[in-house]
């Protein structure tokens, strides 16, 4: 029931609200017909409408070619109005009349139809209301229709644009309506809209899209111009002296001739002229570099882009997270709001946010702040603590912790049990870590300073890892604007490269068996397809994971195409949020389940696939090659990619360095490797296509070494291989011995001395007492837990799948052992 | 990390008594675990067993904090409560001391407080008594010392007795994270 807003009425009285802005009223003053239009008289509200729709009724009757009839009014008219003088309504009045009654009242036709009005009116007032139901649906598919940037193209000219077009679109919408209908008034509306939209044309320069829009309609108005790509030479004087609201109208234009270009292009430019000037048009605009906004563009549709870009330049609501060790989300928005906070629960979806709207005491300084019983946190950086969902009393990694909201969040959600161990790469930062752990009441944190990629060797075995990886922070331009300029095609691909060692590492930290656990997350506060799906593609390839539903219900699909890139068909389980549909800040996240412990051995080779099964197994053993040579028995080709693997892994993990120049097969895995390498590497040369090349050196270069220890080498070999790989399944070692064997007595030599180190006891044992070198190799084959390749038993088991038990390996071992000791 | 020695072990409980008293044995043997001090680049942390085991595999130097840090030493070897303890502290203090509304502002921001803004505080409490402050929500606030409090008489004016000040430990400033020693807090009259 507020005051009607009376423009003209001039506020009398010695009060407060006389001398008070004119603000509204003043401004619709500007819109409204000038008061001179009419009548000197000074109107009331109801006559100055009834003025402007007599203005237009009169408009309408001069131009009424078909239907010579009364129209029905869609609404009542005040019967003392229309009975008295109808003026034709301005253009103005008619909006007003228009938005006043949701189009209840049509404007009025010329006096000699008032009659006619009336009666119709009152048969029409059903058919009004079934039409306004109508109207609006059809006013709001037109509106799209027509156009998203209508009201900008017209703000760009006038204020008063933005409140005519929609009122006249909508009018014209009904007129469309009407038209279809056949009512008689329609052709009355239409003409009106006609008139109101020339005149509405001639005032704006550039709603060309709004007359083409109409084309079914009969339009009395010249077709604007359409858009024209500016010169060569014009960019360039864009590109010094850049007219910002030029540059924007341009945008828009730009966009709407690409929605629809067959129809609004130029004549002999093409798309991608186009594309190029809306890129440089938005870089100036916005100030981005050109890489960032070409990925961009790549990445969003057109509509999506503008969107995307204008949230970027708004920073997302605070939000925060209560802390439930120390209070709840009840009594905490009692307590702010009792000190003067305006805030809401965040969502459905969470129960510990809350959003911030504003507030008069500082958010981050309260009793309550330092009582610790909140933490302010984005809202999107809650999403992969509750895709994790660590359980209690588990054992917890967060690799990238700082400043500690996710690793408080873990916390509070196992309720202070368990262990968390919460690192990073950075010691500043560290420092927040703590005092922030400290301030919210966590207990259960370790905090360490630690590179990620170290991880699984300082520590490993956890149920659930959570990896927030450093990334370029494109997803967050709202909070650092520096990174539209100085983020290139090199920083991307280094933080991709990052990304990718430390999601190698975290997988290698989760322990598969874990009884309540096995996941992992990752999340990255990007939006770049090279540092997401990509890097989750990758794992994917190269570790023993599968993507599994992070338990999100909103956000996007991760793509599972991308350009010319093809990923795994489960990425659709990751989720993409972005600023401008999810208003937080731009983020990823995905989750993977580790099936297994083992590590598969990539390979170039088809065998690759069925490594990773085989590594399982001890029956790495089984992988005996028959001869070293270039065998394409699909035995070998095991082998060759558990080698293959083995050597990979080596290369990952160099914990033996010492072969490493060879060929990057072993050593990593264990103190064997250095033997295994050898015999991997003499064996894989020979017989390993890709990964053999550094092996064949290696071979060529054993050689003529001392065939002596030909057995003890064989045998260390394989007890090395066995102890390396104990925990990985870098199952090099098979490979390796079985050329070894084969290679039968100068191979050998090296082998001992090389893998002395890692050696363990054991090993010693076993090659003292072995004198033929299957039998070292079926000890160790049977020592070996995790499935590592065993060179030895390898070799002389070629045939052997790997998936062969132990014992029947030994069989065969043995029998190829002696078999092959005899050739 | 190493244990405590003998010697660091009983400055620190000193301290720690003087805030909760005897009940310091409620510290060490709690129901759901044993929990024990760890000393680390001279600051004391109370961690739980389970914890320990884990935080023994991070070496030395990359290990920056574990469990809850309750204070350090300082180079003199004295030892310095820190409000991170406050959690522990204040289930088992054994005297205490309410604010009213009004003074809590002004305490947790630095400043002395006055007897005036004292809303409640436990009987028999000396002078030089370390205490628990509350607010009068029940919310620990800090710890102090009281340093002077003057128990009006009988024939003493209020006016006599009535500047009692509490100068709170500073609360740790937790927006850098960093460690804040805390000054002991000072009733003056």
């Amino acid at each position: 029931m507020g005051r009607k807003l009376d423009p003209a009425k001039e506020k009398r009285g010695p009060g407060r609200k006389a001398r008070k802005q004119k603000g509204a009223e003043t401004e619709l003053a500007r819109f409204l017909p000038a008061a001179g239009d009419e009548s000197s008289k000074r109107l009331s509200s109801r006559a100055r409408k009834r003025a402007a729709k007599r203005r237009l009724g009169s408009a309408e009757a001069l131009e009424m070619p078909k239907f010579p009839g009364a129209k029905p009014f869609p609404g009542k008219l005040p019967k003392g109005a229309s009975g008295g003088a109808v003026q034709t309504p301005g253009k103005k009045g008619a909006q007003s009349l228009l938005r006043a009654s949701q189009g209840k009242k049509r404007p009025a036709p010329t006096h000699s139809s008032e009659e006619e009005e009336e009666e119709e009116e009152d048969d029409s007032e059903e058919d009004d209301v079934v039409n306004q139901g109508g109207l609006w649906d059809s006013e709001d598919s037109d509106a799209d229709m027509i156009d998203d940037y209508g009201a900008d193209s017209t703000s760009e000219d006038d204020d008063e644009g933005e409140e005519l077009l929609p009122i006249e679109r909508a009018a014209r919408k009904q007129k469309a309506q009407e038209a279809v209908a056949g009512s008689q008034w329609s052709e009355e509306e239409t003409e009106e809209e006609e008139e109101e939209e020339a005149e509405e044309e001639s005032p704006e320069s550039g709603p060309q899209k709004n007359d083409e829009a109409d084309g079914g309609l009969q339009i009395n108005v010249d077709e604007e111009e359409p858009f024209v790509l500016p010169s060569a030479g014009e960019m360039e004087q864009d590109a010094q002296a850049p007219d910002l609201q030029r540059i924007h109208k341009r945008i828009q234009d730009i966009v709407a001739v690409l929605r629809d270009f067959g129809t609004q292009r130029e004549e002999g430019r093409s798309r991608s002229e186009y594309l190029h000037r809306l890129q440089k048009d938005l870089a100036t605009y916005y100030s981005y570099g050109d890489f960032l906004l070409g990925k961009l563009m790549d990445l969003f549709p057109l509509s999506e882009l503008v969107e995307f870009l204008e949230a970027n330049e708004v920073p997302r609501p605070i939000t925060l997270r209560t802390n439930t060790l120390k209070t709840r989300r009840r009594d905490l928005a009692q307590a702010l709001i009792n000190r003067g906070v305006n805030l809401d629960p965040l969502g459905k979806w969470s129960k510990t946010g809350l959003v911030v709207y504003d507030s008069s005491v500082p958010i981050g300084a309260t009793p309550e702040y330092l009582a610790g019983h909140y933490m302010l946190q984005g809202a999107s950086s809650m999403l992969p603590v509750m895709a994790l969902a660590p359980q209690e009393h588990e054992r917890i990694l967060d690799m990238c912790c700082a400043p500690g909201g996710k690793t408080s969040y873990i916390a509070q959600l196992m309720k202070n049990t368990g262990v968390i161990l919460a690192n990073d790469a950075n010691a500043e930062r560290l420092k927040s870590v703590v005092g922030n752990l400290h301030r919210l009441g966590v207990t259960n944190t370790i905090i360490s300073h630690y590179d990620g990629r170290q991880f699984p060797k300082v520590v490993g075995g956890f149920d659930r890892v959570l990896l927030d990886a450093p990334c370029s922070g494109t997803g967050v331009i709202s909070k650092d604007p520096a990174v539209k300029t100085n983020k290139d095609e090199k920083d991307i691909l280094r933080c991709a490269h990052l990304q990718k060692e430390l999601l190698l590492s975290a997988i290698d930290s989760v322990n598969a068996t874990s009884k309540t656990g096995g996941y992992l997350v990752y999340c990255t506060c990007s939006i770049m397809v090279e540092e997401n799906e990509w890097v989750v593609d990758y794992a994917l390839k190269k570790r023993n994971v599968r993507l599994v539903p992070t338990g999100l219900d909103f956000g996007q699909e991760g793509f599972t195409r991308f350009r010319e890139r093809r990923f795994h068909p489960t990425l659709r389980s990751t989720r993409r949020f972005y600023p401008h549909t999810h208003n937080m800040d731009g983020f990823f996240i995905a989750k993977f389940k580790k099936f297994s412990n083992s590590i598969p051995q990539s390979q170039t080779g088809n065998s690759a696939a069925s490594t990773p099964t085989n590594l399982d197994l001890p029956e790495v053993k089984d992988q005996m090659t028959p001869k070293p040579k270039g065998s394409s028995h699909p035995a070998k080709k095991a082998r060759v990619a558990v080698k293959a693997k083995q050597q990979l892994q080596k290369r990952q993990h160099p914990k033996k360095a010492s072969f490493q120049k060879q060929n990057g097969i072993s050593k990593g895995t264990d103190s064997s490797s250095p033997t295994v390498s050898c015999d991997t590497k003499s064996q894989a040369a020979s017989k390993l296509q890709d990964s053999s090349q550094p092996a064949q050196k290696a071979e060529v270069i054993r050689g003529p070494k001392v065939p002596r220890k030909l057995k003890q080498q064989s045998a260390m070999p394989q007890a090395s291989k066995k102890v390396a790989f104990r925990k990985q399944n870098a199952s090099r070692g098979t490979d390796t011995e079985v050329p070894v064997l084969s290679l039968s007595k100068t191979q050998a030599t090296l082998k001992p001395e090389d893998c002395d180190q890692p050696l363990g006891n054991s090993k010693r044992a076993e090659k003292v007492k072995q004198q033929l070198p299957e039998q070292p190799f079926k000890k160790a084959a049977f020592r070996k837990q995790n499935g590592t390749p065993k060179g030895p038993e390898t070799s002389t088991v070629s045939l052997l799948s790997s998936s062969r038990p132990p014992p029947a390996k030994r069989r065969k071992s043995q029998s190829r052992g002696s078999s092959h000791l005899s050739s | 990390m190493r244990p405590l020695t003998e010697e660091e072990t009983r400055v620190m409980f000193e301290k720690i008594a003087k805030y909760i008293g005897e009940n310091l044995q409620l510290l060490v043997d709690r129901p759901d675990g044993t929990y024990c001090f760890r000393l680390h680049n001279d600051r004391v942390y109370y961690v739980s067993e389970k914890i320990l085991k884990l935080a023994a595999n991070i070496s030395g130097d990359k290990l920056v904090s574990l469990g809850t840090c309750f204070g350090k030493f300082t180079k003199t070897h004295k030892f310095r409560l820190h409000i991170t303890a406050l959690d522990y502290l204040a289930p088992y203090a054994k005297y205490k001391v309410w604010i009213k509304p009004g003074a809590e502002q002004s305490f947790l921001y630095g400043n002395h407080v006055l007897k005036s803004g004292l809303g409640r505080i436990t009987e028999n409490t000396c002078q030089y008594q370390g205490v628990v402050v509350y607010s009068m929500a029940d919310v620990p606030l800090g710890t102090h010392i009281l340093l002077r409090y003057k128990r009006p008489e009988i024939g003493d004016s209020f006016a006599n007795s009535s500047q009692v000040q509490l100068k709170k430990k500073k609360k740790k400033c937790l927006h850098s994270g960093k460690h804040s020693t805390g000054k002991n807090l000072a009733i003056l009259t």
